[in-house]
């Protein structure tokens, strides 16, 4: 979904704040949201889904939630009031045919499902290189969803310029991991 | 404390207000409740996992990696073909949930990480994120001006170094292998990994060789 959280690229969120001798959780409720998270991924909600409840928290209040509060919002979506059925295993991974190799010219597909995915939207409809091949991993699109397909995943690198035009760095570059049905071939 | 499950009948309604950290406790403490009542965990489990992230999981046990890296050029090349194995090989845990790559950081290449998604973050090397790389400005402007943010962090890099940029999407989690500074000819595991901080394996920052150390 084109949502509040897919950031890469945004202005206007100021400079990087870094917080001297910073504990490692600032309250004990954030280390319990953490342990309870810890407890539960997995076995009762895939990852892809737990990023998908905190992807729907309305868009204001995802901007003013700290971290902890969003995944504390989205172990209440996923745990409070459902039947907590485990999932089953992912099971092995199967052996998958790659279509893409290391060094092809690739292009990114230009998708808004209204849906998850891992396809930022600074990277749609961009051309770029296959550097290494890895996977198979569950296609997050569907797997969100409860519907699981395996696929190659590799990671594309793209020039800064591609990216986000003339101004950007000249030897600058941004590799992001895509699945193959985020691709195409570049021809 | 009320552990009725009832009480987050006010959860996700519309018009949010700022919810006060009481509030988040609360909460937190009801679903912890409710999760005990259904056999899924124990309150033991929580203090268990808190401390666990509070004392045995961190940074450290990147630094180990990185510092045993630059000491043996065998263990080098098997981090970089295979870091989970490379990590274990030290006596460490890596879960099989994840995969960890290994950046090589070289003479004109740079590499630094970012999950502009959520926070993806290599913890089981890191320990836990810090605020900043979890912070809208971070995840916002690390892949379209990353020199800027480099900048703000104290790290100033030649023109002509090719920066790039990890965006952490998938089931990979990303780590820096900074560059050994010079002047640590000689120096145990032990004396490097204290020069290897979290900063350097996120890839906001260089090891640098403390003044008096340096000069023994």
């Amino acid at each position: 979904m084109n949502g509040i959280h897919d950031m890469g690229g945004m202005h206007g969120f100021g400079a990087v704040v870094v917080e001297k001798d910073e504990p490692v959780f600032h309250a004990r409720w954030e280390g319990v949201v953490r342990a309870l998270m810890n407890r539960t991924a997995g076995r009762y909600y895939h990852l892809d889904e737990f990023r998908h409840a905190i992807e729907r928290m309305p868009p204001a209040e995802y901007i003013e939630a700290g971290y902890y509060e969003r995944w504390l919002y989205a172990l209440e979506e996923l745990l409070v009031d459902t039947s907590l059925a485990q999932r089953g295993e992912d099971g092995p991974r199967p052996a998958v045919h790659a279509r893409f190799a290391p060094g092809d010219r690739v292009r990114t597909r230009n998708l808004n499902p209204k849906g998850h995915t891992r396809l930022p939207r600074y990277v749609r409809g961009k051309r770029g290189v296959v550097r290494t091949v890895s996977g198979p991993f569950l296609l997050p699109d569907k797997n969100a969803h409860g519907v699981r397909e395996w696929q190659p995943c590799y990671a594309v690198e793209f020039s800064a310029r591609e990216l986000w035009g003339e101004g950007a760095g000249e030897r600058d570059r941004v590799c992001v991991d895509l699945w193959e049905a985020y691709l195409e071939e570049d021809e | 404390m009320s552990h009725s499950h009832g009480d987050h009948e006010h959860h996700h309604a519309g018009g949010h207000q700022p919810e006060a950290p009481g509030d988040l406790e609360a909460r937190a403490l009801a679903l912890q409740s409710l999760l005990v009542e259904k056999g899924i965990l124990e309150p033991a489990d929580v203090d268990r996992i808190i401390a666990a992230y509070e004392h045995d999981i961190g940074p450290m046990i990147g630094a180990h990696v990185v510092a045993r890296a630059w000491n043996d050029t065998e263990y080098r090349r098997r981090l970089l073909a295979d870091a989970p194995a490379a990590v274990r090989e030290l006596g460490y845990q890596y879960p099989s949930s994840t995969h960890l790559v290994v950046l090589e950081n070289r003479p004109g290449v740079h590499n630094l990480v970012v999950c502009t998604l959520c926070s993806c973050y290599p913890w089981a090397v890191l320990g836990l994120p810090p605020t900043w790389y979890k912070s809208a400005p971070y995840r916002s402007r690390a892949v379209s001006e990353p020199r800027a943010v480099l900048k703000e962090f104290g790290l100033e890099l030649p023109e002509d170094t090719v920066v790039n940029v990890w965006d952490s999407s998938s089931d990979l989690r990303y780590m820096v292998l900074p560059e050994r500074p010079a002047g640590t000819e000689g120096w145990s595991d032990e004396e490097l990994a204290a020069i290897v901080s979290r900063d350097c394996m996120i890839g906001v920052a260089l090891p640098r060789v403390p003044g008096a150390v340096a000069a023994r």
